[in-house]
């Protein structure tokens, strides 16, 4: 889990690192990545753990279909952190079963 | 709100060439896509294509993407991104949303053009952080340049799994072996002999049991099946790795055709459950059209001259083209298209298809 910096057929981009606070911490994310590349890149693979067993949970599709990486961002959960890219300042929470909305637990795993 | 001649569902090869099709044709064309930008997932694939120069062999999967954005900008094709189509109506309703609110469009022909989704696979800790589809993992690293692991074990040996594999390991990971259930390779020999020559090993007639982990992969169980496919016992061998990338197949994405009351058959050639079709890609509800990976699972080749085929349909029926026109089109491109279903690999999906078009008869 790093970035990749040499490629034999990409050019990689130099793009300016911005802070986000993931659980508390600050993190280093680079401008226009997704929240999962950012979280991927700093090591952390666990996003959410589920509301009944609570099992850990992480990037699955990486394309905005399974739903399965979801966090709290900024303060709304549920929301594809494979689809959402960082924004200076960006809250991001490890979820808890259905996350904290304020509202009842309905049961999904 | 707004009224167009055809409004395209997806924007990655097939919704482009429909899109540009139609729009050349005359007709007045609005593509729309869930995704920020288009493209679909031709933006990950940085190898370089087969076939013929019509289907830009040799050519990598992101620039074709690119001069097709370009062509569609220059035709003036009108774009909406960050929205995701939810709902159909009788009419040519289209309902979409940004996450904020709905925008109903409307169109007198609608082209759904939504691809597919990565199978899952189902074993003791496959819900682990660390196990993920090939095709997330190739996002990770060829959009992102980020490689979500370090020592990746892949499951299939089709063509996205060697691809991929070999992708992986351009960006510098360890790929420990790809594990295949059949007796023979899925994919391409010229991908399979370079992951080979790379030293990743291909376990033919091997499966994954189970992977191993707290907070994340740590390991797999892997053993070698018999013929049927059942696990054969005191062959199991274990492997250390963070990552397990699953690469068995595809399935058409039919949930819009689905709500619109598309007519469905089943392919497993082609992918499975999917919607019923005609060689000029209409569907058994008059307003609607499809290409693609929906039309059943396979190649952005096959996928952008489906929607070409498409594209060009919808505006024949609405009278942008004459029938001497159109017919000659529709030739060329299932001239081009059957040139792409040759050979062992495509003759299957070709029959697959013939039967198809032949039911909508």
């Amino acid at each position: 889990m790093r970035r990749v910096t040499n490629h034999p057929i990409l050019e990689i981009e130099d793009k300016a690192e911005i802070p986000i606070v993931v659980d508390g911490k600050t993190l280093y994310a680079r401008e226009g990545e997704t929240v999962a590349a950012a979280l991927t890149a700093n090591g952390i693979r666990v996003f959410r753990h589920t509301a009944k067993r609570h099992e850990p949970r992480g990037l699955f599709c990486g394309i905005g279909q399974c739903t399965d990486c979801i966090m709290e961002i900024d303060g709304v959960p549920n929301q594809r952190t494979c689809m959402t890219i960082v924004r200076e300042g960006m809250v991001v929470n490890t979820q808890n079963g259905n996350g904290n909305s304020g509202g009842k637990d309905d049961g999904h795993v | 709100m707004g009224m167009y001649d055809v409004i395209v569902v997806g924007a990655g090869p097939a919704g482009l060439g429909a899109a540009i099709e139609a729009k050349k044709c005359g007709a007045s064309v609005l593509l729309l896509d869930e995704n920020d930008r288009p493209g679909g997932q031709l933006f990950k694939q940085i190898h370089k294509f087969f076939g013929s120069k019509e289907h830009y062999a040799g050519t990598r999967g992101y620039i074709i993407g690119q001069n097709l954005l370009n062509e569609a900008d220059e035709l003036g094709v009108e774009f909406r991104l960050g929205v995701r189509v939810w709902g159909l109506y009788p009419g040519g309703g289209v309902t979409a949303t940004d996450g904020e609110t709905s925008v109903r469009y409307f169109a007198r022909k609608i082209v759904l053009a939504t691809g597919a989704t990565e199978n899952a696979l189902s074993f003791p800790g496959c819900t682990l952080p660390g196990v993920m589809t090939a095709g997330a993992a190739q996002t990770m690293t060829n959009v992102q340049h980020v490689l979500p692991g370090e020592r990746f074990v892949m499951v299939g040996s089709g063509n996205v799994g060697l691809i991929v594999t070999y992708q992986l390991l351009q960006a510098g990971a360890k790929v420990c072996c790809i594990l295949e259930a059949a007796q023979k390779i899925s994919g391409y020999g010229v991908h399979a002999a370079k992951v080979r020559r790379a030293g990743v090993p291909i376990l033919t007639g091997h499966t994954i049991l189970r992977a191993n982990g707290t907070d994340g992969v740590e390991s797999v169980v892997t053993a070698k099946v018999d013929e049927r496919f059942r696990p054969i016992e005191g062959t199991e061998e274990t492997i250390e790795c963070d990552t397990v990338t699953l690469a068995v197949g595809l399935s058409p994405r039919i949930e819009l055709a689905g709500v619109s009351g598309c007519k469905m058959a089943y392919s497993p050639a082609l992918g499975g459950m999917l919607p019923l079709h005609s060689d000029d890609m209409e569907t058994t509800c008059g307003n609607i059209l499809i290409a693609g990976d929906l039309s059943g699972i396979e190649e952005a080749s096959t996928a952008l001259d489906e929607g070409r085929m498409a594209g060009c349909r919808a505006a024949y029926a609405l009278g942008y083209r004459t029938s001497k026109e159109y017919e000659e089109t529709k030739r060329a491109l299932l001239n081009r298209l059957n040139a792409l279903r040759a050979g062992p690999f495509g003759e299957k999906r070709r029959a697959a298809k013939e039967a198809l078009w032949n039911t909508m008869r």
